[in-house]
């Protein structure tokens, strides 16, 4: 579709919803107090009766690529923490779902103001390891980072678009900090242990979703419209699908992802057009 | 040496049209905007020791995380999250404490009091000028180090924090943020310097100018006071080092800012580059920072000992020697660097030869004591100090000099014993001693004895309690500038002495609350200063404490050299420079030497 | 832990030699410490003042100021010489007594804040098929020299092994040739000695010392084929903009 008619569609979108809802003046809608984090209910700005949901499955086809072992021989505070021996989650398949996969709304978003929420995202450290390995936040939303070892982590962030962190943390303790402007992916490592990866997607709206082990992921409280969506994952890369969601809709869509797309360059860092209205980033 | 036969003046008729007058000027440009040296000397005097008190509080601090590792600092709440969540430290900020420790020390501590307070003080009166060669210049001298010392402090508050990168600032840690997670810091970093630079250089001018120009008649080059000798010296190794520093930083910069590639190897670049332009200019940096203390030294030591100095023309020599020296040794902090190792042995032959002059003039301090008469005053006590602590320091420099012996002690705590024994139990104790001397002179006032005495004693203890044993934790293998030694297994049993040198610490900074409440207390309630407190030769004893503004109500004459005490067949044990050789009195002063109008009857006695 | 100023028992027989320059170091200055520092003591008290007693009137004396230059002139450059023979073969990849044409090839690159370690493998060639990386660890044979070709991938770091008495700094552009042979088995330190970033205080890695044939053991059970070695082009530090592909073993 393009953008003329992405405009026409989601003015006549918005009509409805304001016809139907009859409460906000106009598309801008109103600050809302306290919105749900990413991937959750977004709050008040979005009216659930006008919104509709968009659900699905990552799978991966063929064979997946062998786990590689992670030799923790170095640090026996973590190395003691399992009982099997740890791997690397380059790309975690379990019964031909693909989990870690970032799904999130690229373009289609009505012009709305998502607020960040005020309770924050937790990136742990435990057993030498990051917790979740494939993190969504909001523009401004609290990272709050912990180290759970209790021994010397440092969290070296390596945005292009946002200014980035290069922080330590020598004991347990947890330290907050927040991004300022959408990008998708940023890489989290730590130098101290040199197998610890992380990816954090920051957007300025909460529709962004990570797929869990049994590959599955949910956008829910998405106004009705025209949607690009696109799932990303750190090995295969990305792809994208157009989705319609009407209000109180209820779309399925699926990823497919297969070992073939390994090593093709895997975009991190890309500047995004996040509206149709708005170029490049806020 | 005593000859009476006077030199040519070398000054203009026009200098002496304006001899010492009252200042009538207004109180901000009397005092605050002064072009007069007295003023701009006591000015960096607050100044240094403003910084000195910011050095030292970094220094505890860091002391507190070797001490306690990993333990919430008392006070540490104040801080923020950044540096110190929840008071502990964080080892990015215990990196910026040790980089800014010795940036603050270095730089606006050690070298502003020595260059800056000395040069001022001691120069134009010694000798004999009105004032310095260019005044205006001397007073933006001062003026320019307060924005730079403003920058290294703002540095601290800036998103990333202090540059952590070491006072050495290796590149491509100090070139490139990603590596360090310092952004803005070590840009401020290097600005600042760049700008005190500015202010050493037009010091460093002024004081040429003023030493080889503004001469009284009869002050010959051999009768100028050694403080003189070294200052002029040191001005000729400032003007030469301090450029090469400002070209390493600005091109620090332009790898940091404008996307230039001096040391950034993946661009063509060669950290190495860095190391040489750094030391090139950083060795003689650290004789800069101990030859105007050896001045001193001297002074006070042939002052005390009521005795001349031993061997005046080898001291000369071997200031002379140490500063021609130093300009070729600069490679001993890169034996290990990667350099190719038959540079090694070429500077590791040049650095051993440094070591000759400084130990003749050990000896010749020695010598001067040697069958003295030595009067403990406070002053005195402390170049004592300065003198046996400097041997220390000297003779750990051999152990490191030896290339092979410095394969295990760089970058261990052996050379940090070593650079604070130079540094502290050299230079800082020689600027006790010279503060102690000289204040009186310069504020009207006596520094209290006794709070002086227990000062030195305290200082002096807790300071070897502190810097001794690091010798043997170096030797233990304690590797520079870790946070946390006992993360290294071969490292762990050493934390007792850590704590232990902690502790001394502590007490150390605490022992120099009695300075600093001397200091304050006799500026106000100090017993008045008369002129020649410490019965000495040199010229600025003639004037008034303090002396008026123009210093000289006519043109001095100096009749010989400045050490002359207790020559044999005169009652005096000093004979001032300025008193005539047929018995004459000198201008302003009574028959009997005393200066008309003095604060009260000098004794004969130097002040104890 | 040694509170004199013995040298922990070094574990290589350069070690030795350099120890032994040390204590001819502490020798010399030694004497010279206790002899300056008590003629000052000495001097402070029996010259202080004394009521009828003048300070002598002497501007000095040449001949003990031509004594006191000519011998420590002598002592340092003496100092000079006997440490420059040792220096060289420490440091000098074909000076003789140097690295032994058969000690093995390793490299280690260092980064922030570890060390990775290649091994050559069966065939005791670096950049071959059998060669295999490991991190922080270094494994060798006792009474058998090895030659790490160091390297840095970001920025200075040092590769310090104080029992050995061995530390080069590692510098990101430069390879740098250091050799090493251990005169007894076991387990020895490894640290980093120059300041490298945050986590430069816990850059720590182990050398395992093994019996003449338990390297090779250990060296067949670690190797894995090419694909896990990592080369230093490869780890370069470039910023990322795409997703690195893994290379650590």
């Amino acid at each position: 579709m393009d953008l003329s008619m992405k405009r026409f569609v989601s003015l006549a979108v918005a009509a409805l919803i304001v016809g139907c809802g009859g409460g906000a003046d106009d598309t801008g809608g109103e600050a809302a107090d306290d919105a749900a984090g990413a991937g959750e209910t977004a709050g008040p700005v979005v009216n659930p009766d006008s919104a509709g949901t968009i659900t699905g499955v990552v799978s991966f086809e063929g064979t997946p690529p062998a786990p590689e072992p992670i030799d923790m021989a170095e640090e026996p505070t973590c190395a003691e923490k399992y009982t099997e021996p740890p791997v690397k989650e380059a790309a975690v398949v379990s019964d031909g779902n693909l989990a870690n996969v970032y799904v999130y709304v690229k373009e289609g978003l009505p012009d709305l103001d998502f607020p960040a929420p005020s309770e924050g995202v937790t990136l742990d450290q435990t057993g030498c390891h990051y917790v979740p390995h494939v993190l969504a936040i909001q523009v401004g939303q609290p990272l709050v980072i912990k180290n759970s070892d209790g021994i010397l982590h440092n969290i070296n962030t390596q945005p292009s678009q946002n200014r980035g962190f290069n922080i330590s943390q020598p004991v347990e303790m947890e330290t907050e900090r927040e991004f300022s402007t959408a990008e998708v992916m940023i890489p989290v490592k730590c130098d101290v242990h040199g197998w610890m990866e992380a990816y954090i997607g920051v957007q300025d709206h909460p529709y962004a979703a990570i797929s869990g082990t049994d590959g599955t992921f949910s956008l829910e409280n998405l106004p009705a419209g025209d949607y690009v969506i696109e799932a990303w994952h750190e090995s295969f890369g990305t792809q994208t699908q157009n989705v319609t969601v009407g209000a109180q809709e209820t779309q399925e869509i699926t990823f497919t992802f297969s070992g073939e797309m390994a090593g093709l360059p895997v975009p991190l860092g890309e500047p995004l057009v996040l509206h149709a209205d708005h170029a490049g980033v806020k | 040496m005593s000859t009476t036969q006077l030199v040519a003046p070398n000054v203009s008729a026009q200098h002496w049209a304006d001899p010492s007058h009252p200042d009538e000027r207004p109180f901000i440009r009397k005092y605050v905007f002064s072009t007069d040296h007295k003023v701009i000397g006591c000015q960096f005097m607050f100044l240094s020791l403003f910084f000195l008190l910011v050095g030292g509080l970094l220094a505890m601090m860091m002391r507190w995380q070797l001490g306690y590792p990993g333990q919430p600092m008392p006070g540490g709440g104040v801080l923020p999250e950044t540096m110190a969540p929840g008071g502990i430290l964080l080892p990015e900020f215990y990196n910026s404490l040790v980089t800014m420790h010795g940036t603050f020390m270095i730089f606006f501590a050690i070298m502003p009091l020595l260059v800056g307070m000395f040069g001022n003080w001691l120069i134009p009166l010694h000798v004999g000028a009105s004032d310095m060669a260019f005044p205006r210049l001397n007073m933006m001298s001062f003026w320019i180090t307060i924005p730079a010392g403003l920058i290294m402090v703002a540095s601290f508050f800036v998103a990333g924090g202090a540059s952590g990168a070491g006072w050495t600032g290796y590149a491509p840690l100090s070139a490139v943020p990603e590596y360090s997670g310092v952004y803005m810091g070590q840009k401020l970093w290097c600005i600042s310097l760049v700008i005190l630079g500015f202010g050493s250089l037009m010091g460093a001018v002024n004081y040429i100018t003023t030493i080889v120009n503004m001469r009284a008649p009869g002050m010959s080059w051999f009768r100028l006071p050694l403080p003189v000798w070294a200052l002029f010296i040191t001005s000729i190794l400032v003007l030469l080092a301090m450029p090469v520093l400002a070209g390493a930083l600005i091109m620090l910069l332009f790898d940091q800012l404008i996307g230039t590639s001096f040391f950034l190897p993946e661009t063509g670049g060669q950290p190495l580059m860095w190391q040489h332009l750094f030391w090139y200019f950083g060795h003689p940096e650290v004789y800069i920072l101990i030859l105007p203390a050896m001045g001193i030294a001297s002074e006070v030591i042939s002052n005390g000992s009521r005795k001349p100095i031993f061997g005046y023309p080898a001291m000369v020599g071997a200031i002379v020697a140490i500063a021609f020296l130093g300009w070729v040794v600069w490679g001993h902090h890169m034996f290990m660097s990667g350099m190719n190792p038959l540079l090694g042995s070429s500077f590791m032959v040049s650095t051993m030869v440094i070591a000759v002059p400084s130990a003749i003039k050990v000896f010749n301090w020695l010598g001067t004591m040697w069958r003295g008469s030595i009067h403990f005053h406070v002053p005195m006590l402390n170049a004592v100090a300065f003198v046996a602590m400097f041997v220390i320091g000297g003779l750990s420099g051999v152990f490191m000099a030896s290339t092979p012996v410095d394969i295990y002690i760089h970058d261990t705590y052996f050379i940090v014993a070593h650079l604070h024994y130079v540094l502290f139990g050299g230079s800082l104790f020689a600027i006790f001693a010279g503060l102690y001397y000289w204040f009186p002179k310069y504020y009207g006032r006596m520094l209290n004895p006794m709070l002086g005495k227990i000062h030195f004693a305290l200082t002096f203890v807790f300071y070897n309690l502190v810097f001794f044993p690091m010798h043997n934790l170096g030797l233990a293998g304690h590797i520079r500038r870790i946070y946390d030694p006992n993360q290294y297994g071969f490292l762990e049993p050493l934390q007792p002495v850590n704590t232990f040198i902690t502790l001394s610490a502590f007490l150390l900074g605490a022992a120099q609350l009695v300075f600093i409440f001397n200091l304050a207390w006799s500026l106000w309630r100090g017993q008045r200063a008369p002129a020649n407190p410490w019965n000495a030769n040199s010229l600025e004893w003639s004037l008034p404490s303090p002396p008026p503004h123009g210093n000289f109500t006519a043109m001095p004459h100096v009749y010989r050299g400045p050490y002359e005490y207790s020559v044999t067949g005169r009652e005096a044990d000093f004979w001032p420079q300025w008193e005539p050789p047929d018995g004459r009195p000198a201008p302003d002063h009574s028959p009997d030497g005393v200066l008309i109008g003095d604060q009260k009857p000098a004794s004969r006695e130097p002040h104890r | 832990m040694r509170w004199d100023w013995i040298l922990p028992e070094p574990v290589s027989n350069l070690g030795a030699e350099i120890d032994s320059i040390y204590y001819l170091i502490l020798i010399i200055t030694g004497v010279i410490f206790v002899v300056v520092e008590v003629a000052l003591v000495w001097f402070l008290i029996r010259y202080r003042r004394r009521d009828g007693r003048r300070a002598e009137y002497s501007h000095g004396n040449k001949t003990a100021e031509v004594v006191w230059t000519v011998i420590p002139f002598v002592l340092v450059l003496f100092i000079a010489y006997t440490s420059n023979d040792v220096w060289l073969k420490a440091k000098l990849a074909d000076h003789e007594g140097g690295a032994p044409p058969d000690a093995i090839p390793m490299r280690v690159m260092a980064k922030q804040f570890e060390w990775n370690v290649t091994y050559p493998g069966p065939d005791g060639r670096l950049d071959t098929e059998d060669d295999f990386a490991v991190r922080n660890q270094l494994h060798m044979p006792v009474d058998r020299a090895v030659r790490v070709e160091l390297g840095s991938d970001d920025v200075i770091h040092s590769f310090f092994l104080p029992d050995f008495r061995v530390k080069q700094d590692a510098v990101p552009g430069m390879m740098i040739p250091v050799w090493f042979e251990a005169n007894r088995t076991g387990e020895y330190d490894w640290a980093c000695a120059e300041l490298c970033g945050l986590g430069h205080y816990r850059m720590r890695a182990s050398v395992t010392v093994h019996e003449a044939g338990e390297f090779e053991q250990w060296q067949a059970s670690r190797g894995t084929p090419a694909a896990a070695r990592i080369a230093p082009a490869d780890t370069a530090g470039a910023q990322p903009t795409t997703s690195e592909s893994e290379e650590s073993a």
